[in-house]
């Protein structure tokens, strides 16, 4: 097999073009974000989600979330097998609205954070993941 | 209790008074997801920690939901408010029942 | 229509570039230790390259911030666990690694010289192999599996003390012949992908393989938390992953095979900080 610049590109381009194509959010993910707000509505504003734009492996992604009024927030992975990945409520004493961990993702996807703000509301935010595959196995 | 479950924490020693610290926690732990399959087919049932929380001196800090789509040995950062000299208590809840606890003391500068 | 490829092949080739080429980066450890991640090509390696790279640059930010600090780096949890297994007496001589070694920090520089010949059995051992000697024959326990928790955690401890110092393995006197060996190997074929070590490692680092950016394949980083499986992988398992991916029947690890290639792969890469363990993809 011959390795050359041109046809690592073609294969490069394949693979982003393939991991590109827009996933629609599952029922699972609604369920849940049912669940989280009651069913009220969910506009845009003061919730912030960090997410790698590429993943170099879908086992292991770190993102962030930060709100400056968020009471608790739920994040969710669209494309996963179960849409939930955690939730952070915070107590008086939460210096902020902020959080870091490191999640799954089954593919490429949206990443969502949905955050319960003090005054009652809900905001949400998303963030394509491209999680990388066809890599060298160990 | 799940095999070789062994918590870090990551807090400052001291901090002045009102202070806003970060804490950094890692805890060994397979968060097996309950969608994998082992080599007869057969599902490998879900066993994961899943809820975390951090209290100073009592009150709260956070309370996070964790749930199958968390990583291997989970990691968690967040900051936290330090009105007064005390300590940090970390609790991991594990699907098994396990609890598993550390804490960490911070003077006032 | 031709106007338009050539628009697109230019777009595409300029984000593939970027993404191709290594990181201009700096590796600190914990915000005090600079590690030396690039460098001038050692004796061993010297008419193919002009600098050696460490694995390190070829990775996205992520993955390399999370091994700049001991607390973000979850390979440390392993070498926590390893600490204890250090102080803990086995076998029938009651002793411990502590009982000869001392502390675990007094292990410094020894990683560095490892694959080393050894005079008295008249062979190349690796550190896995010296492992396993101590506890057969020091300390009457029983041997570990040459890619077992307990001994890729070891292994991680003894990196991680002598992280910062430059590898510096030697391959002149009696270890010429197993490194001679060892070089064989890297520049044979295997498998129905027909691929040598230096195919990918050599000819084509830096390009993307499907999705995997390839590295110069040094190893001064062993062992490696991998994002993908979530735990150490010893250097002879990432030996054997890659001899796999050319559908080849692949060699075992502490295989004669295994040991005079990473006695040679180490030597490629002799002036690079020992950086165990670290993250990879």
């Amino acid at each position: 097999m011959q390795l050359t610049r041109r046809n690592a590109i073609l294969m490069g381009t394949g693979a982003v073009l393939v991991a590109g194509l827009p996933l629609a959010s599952s029922a699972a993910g609604e369920d849940a974000i049912a669940a989280f707000t009651g069913g009220a509505d969910v506009g845009e504003g003061d919730i912030k989600l960090t997410a790698p734009e590429i993943a170099e492996n879908g086992n292991t992604v770190p993102i962030e979330v930060s709100s400056d009024s968020a009471v608790e927030i739920m994040v969710l992975a669209l494309g996963n097998p179960t849409p939930a990945v955690a939730t952070f409520k915070y107590g008086p004493l939460a210096a902020s609205r902020t959080a870091s961990t490191r999640i799954r993702l089954a593919g490429t996807q949206d990443v969502m954070a949905i955050a319960k703000l003090e005054d009652g509301s809900f905001v949400k935010t998303s963030s394509t993941v491209k999680v990388t595959i066809g890599g060298c196995g160990g | 209790m799940a095999e070789g479950v062994k918590p870090r924490v990551k807090v400052p020693k001291s901090a002045s008074a009102g202070e806003t610290i970060v804490i950094k926690t890692l805890i060994s732990h397979k968060m097996e997801s309950g969608q994998r399959k082992d080599g007869d087919g057969n599902i490998i049932p879900r066993s994961i920690i899943n809820r975390f929380t951090c209290d100073f001196n009592g009150e709260n800090v956070v309370d996070i939901v964790l749930e199958p789509a968390i990583s291997t040995n989970p990691y968690l950062e967040f900051e936290a408010l330090v009105p007064e000299a005390g300590e940090f208590k970390f609790t991991w809840y594990d699907d098994d029942g396990s609890v598993y606890e550390d804490s960490k003391k911070i003077a006032i500068e | 229509m031709k106007r338009l490829t050539a628009t697109l092949t230019v777009g595409l080739a300029a984000t593939t570039f970027a993404w191709a080429d290594p990181v201009d980066d700096t590796l600190v450890l914990n915000g005090e230790t600079t590690i030396v991640t690039r460098t001038d090509a050692p004796e061993a390696v010297e008419k193919v390259f002009d600098e050696v790279i460490s694995g390190w640059h070829f990775r996205e930010d992520d993955t390399r911030a999370m091994q700049a600090d001991d607390f973000d780096n979850p390979g440390m949890l392993f070498v926590e666990q390893a600490e204890d297994l250090w102080n803990a007496a086995d076998g029938t001589e009651d002793k411990s690694c502590a009982s000869c070694h001392g502390a675990s920090e007094e292990m410094a520089g020894v990683r560095p010289v490892y694959p080393k010949w050894n005079e008295d059995a008249g062979e190349v051992r690796t550190l896995e192999m010296q492992i396993n000697d101590c506890r057969e024959n020091r300390m009457g326990a029983e041997k570990w599996g040459y890619t077992s928790g307990n001994m890729v955690n070891m292994t991680a401890l003894m990196a991680s003390v002598s992280r910062g110092l430059p590898m510096n393995v030697a391959f002149d006197g009696p270890a010429r012949e197993t490194w001679e060996a060892g070089e064989e190997l890297y520049y044979t074929r295997f498998g129905q992908l027909e691929l040598s070590c230096a195919n990918c490692h050599e000819e084509n680092n830096g390009m993307m393989i499907r999705a995997d950016h390839l590295s110069q394949g040094q190893i001064n980083g062993f062992p490696v938390y991998r994002l993908k499986n979530t735990k150490l992988n010893a250097v002879h398992d990432r030996f054997k992953g890659c001899v796999r991916d050319t559908r080849a029947e692949t060699f075992s690890p502490g295989s004669p095979e295994f040991i005079a290639l990473e006695l040679y792969v180490a030597t490629r890469g002799n002036g690079l900080g020992v950086e165990g363990p670290s993250v990879r993809n």
